[in-house]
């Protein structure tokens, strides 16, 4: 579904990411694992058209179409959504107004079928329809800016560091919902810190470090691996 | 009833209700205030007109502009142009000049509207800086001496005619779904590309309607004087009219509405104090910052508060009736 070659992004003299290549097929979960600073967020945001490649033979394919250097809106309206780092919800608009922002590629008004899908997944998005964004906490805006990107009816789903400031309790309970919306039909790539939790609800995953991919396999695999372990797993 | 109201016909004839109203109400006025109250009541819609196009620009769709006088000076020298040069009638000329001046908001738009924040403050002042010169320097503007001989053609009528269809049309692109999108892009404009906003295209329809507005608050301007010169248009108009917004509360059209009011009468009503009229005003502006620091109605919900007074009357009538 989605495909990467040789992708580098610099901020100016600083190279994040050098010669990125992966792979991401329909109906998986795949994990982009590593450290502060490898470069994890910065691929989310080049996939999605937020940041551009800085080398001319890069290529990014999402359903055989070549996206890179695209705008944002555009790779949007062909199926991809993003969640950015820090939610990034509304903060002075309602639930309901985010989540009507979040179809706002679409055509005509969304009807109510696409707001219960969403409700389906969190049930406390409902609950509070009517509040403001900005008064919601950490995790319920994590829930309303995930649920605002399915507003767009996705086929891939990027997701960028969803347990970020999250109670333990709490990452369980949004991982679950990552894996029951990819159950309903969402391919996902995700982008955690939390490698232990990213290669349970994973079919497969990537290690960044310092803007390299330095590993790739199936999570199972991965998550036995000996260096990952020291590394990522504190063990 | 409610949906009456959602037919867009029902909604037209409503809306040439309400201009009609308007026209009939304003002439009546017109007969009964003296000439100088008039002329004051003149100058508030002229500079409502333009205030709510920086409103759109800066209040609702987050980006500081600081060169709405340009817009403003465009609208007044294209109009007086056609109507004195090219015999154009008047309103036709007010047409032109926002035309003309929307033109200018689209063409400036793409370059600066990669700016963002202060950056794109200095650089909209920078650019009214240009036109004020250019105008200075051309012939057909007659520089810096100043364009003469406009007819006066403006009237009370007219001027609040405008601004109550100016006032609609915002409140309507308020609750479309492209104001939408420009309050989203105030509000994060990185979540807004998110969703898939095209950012560029909404801030340069936000700038190009607030440049239509304020060529047509200009035209009207124009008209009004019956002559025009580059000072006119200078720096502090734009603080003027960034003043009537900032002080009614960013991204409220009732406050806008009640910003132009307040800030075009108080220099007027100030009048007695002679020299210390200026001074006051400051003043005024700082205390009135200090108070309600988000502007007049700034996070006022006018809809929401006018409901709850309603309920708070009726609950206390409930209980008298006990």
């Amino acid at each position: 579904m989605l495909k990467l070659e040789n992708i580098s992004v610099s901020y100016g003299s600083i190279k994040a990411i050098h010669n990125i290549s992966l792979e991401v097929k329909s109906g998986e979960i795949v994990a982009l694992i590593g450290a502060n600073g490898a470069g994890k967020s910065t691929t989310l945001r080049t996939i999605s058209g937020l940041s551009k490649p800085s080398n001319k033979d890069s290529k990014i394919t999402f359903k055989d179409v070549q996206i890179q250097g695209a705008s944002p809106h555009k790779i949007v309206e062909m199926g991809l959504s993003h969640v950015p780092e820090g939610r990034r919800v509304f903060p002075d608009m309602s639930v309901y107004e985010n989540l009507l922002m979040g179809a706002h590629t679409r055509k005509g008004k969304p009807g109510q079928g696409d707001f219960d899908r969403v409700y389906h997944h969190f049930p406390r998005l409902k609950e509070r329809i009517k509040q403001l964004a900005g008064t919601l906490s950490g995790g319920e805006q994590q829930m309303l800016a995930m649920g605002r990107a399915l507003m767009a009816q996705p086929d891939l789903l990027l997701l960028d560091e969803p347990s970020m400031g999250l109670a333990p309790m709490l990452v369980e309970e949004i991982f679950h919902i990552i894996e029951d919306i990819n159950v309903a039909g969402t391919t996902i790539l995700l982008v955690e810190q939390n490698a232990h939790l990213a290669l349970e609800i994973s079919n497969r995953a990537y290690v960044l470090e310092t803007g390299e991919i330095v590993l790739e396999g199936l999570a199972p695999d991965l998550a036995q691996n000996e260096d990952i372990r020291k590394a990522y797993l504190g063990e | 009833m409610k949906k009456l109201l959602d037919n867009w016909l029902v909604q037209f004839l409503l809306f040439l209700c309400v201009l009609g109203l308007t026209a009939f109400i304003t002439d009546a006025i017109g007969d009964v205030l003296p000439p100088y109250l008039l002329m004051i009541g003149l100058f508030i819609g002229i500079n409502l007109i333009m205030a709510l196009g920086l409103n759109l620009i800066t209040g609702v769709t987050g980006q500081l502009s600081l060169g709405h006088a340009a817009f403003m000076s465009i609208g007044a020298y294209a109009s007086a142009i056609a109507t004195v040069n090219y015999h154009v009638p008047f309103l036709g000329g007010v047409l032109i000049g926002g035309l003309v001046a929307c033109l200018f908001g689209i063409v400036i738009g793409f370059p600066t509207l990669r700016l963002t924040g202060d950056y794109l403050a200095i650089a909209t002042l920078g650019f009214a800086e240009i036109v004020r010169v250019q105008f200075t320097n051309m012939k057909i503007t007659n520089g810096a001496i100043g364009f003469l001989g406009i007819q006066g053609s403006t009237t009370f009528p007219i001027v609040m005619t405008i601004a109550v269809i100016t006032i609609i049309l915002m409140v309507w692109l308020e609750n479309s779904r492209n104001g939408r999108a420009m309050l989203a892009i105030r509000e994060d404009e990185i979540a807004s590309s998110a969703v898939g906003i095209n950012t560029t295209l909404y801030k340069i329809q936000a700038f190009a309607i607030g440049a239509f507005c304020a060529g047509v608050g200009g035209a009207l301007f124009a008209h009004t004087t019956t002559f025009i010169q580059p000072t006119d248009f200078g720096f502090m108009k734009s603080v003027d009219i960034l003043s009537i917004v900032v002080l009614g509360g960013l991204g409220s059209i009732p406050g806008t509405v009640i910003g132009a009011i307040v800030l075009t009468a108080a220099p007027e009503i100030l009048r007695p104090l002679a020299n210390y009229r200026m001074m006051v005003y400051g003043v005024l502006l700082v205390i009135i910052m200090i108070f309600r620091p988000y502007g007049l109605l700034g996070g006022v919900n006018l809809r929401k508060a006018v409901r709850r007074a309603f309920m708070l009357t009726k609950k206390k009538q409930a209980g008298r009736e006990e």
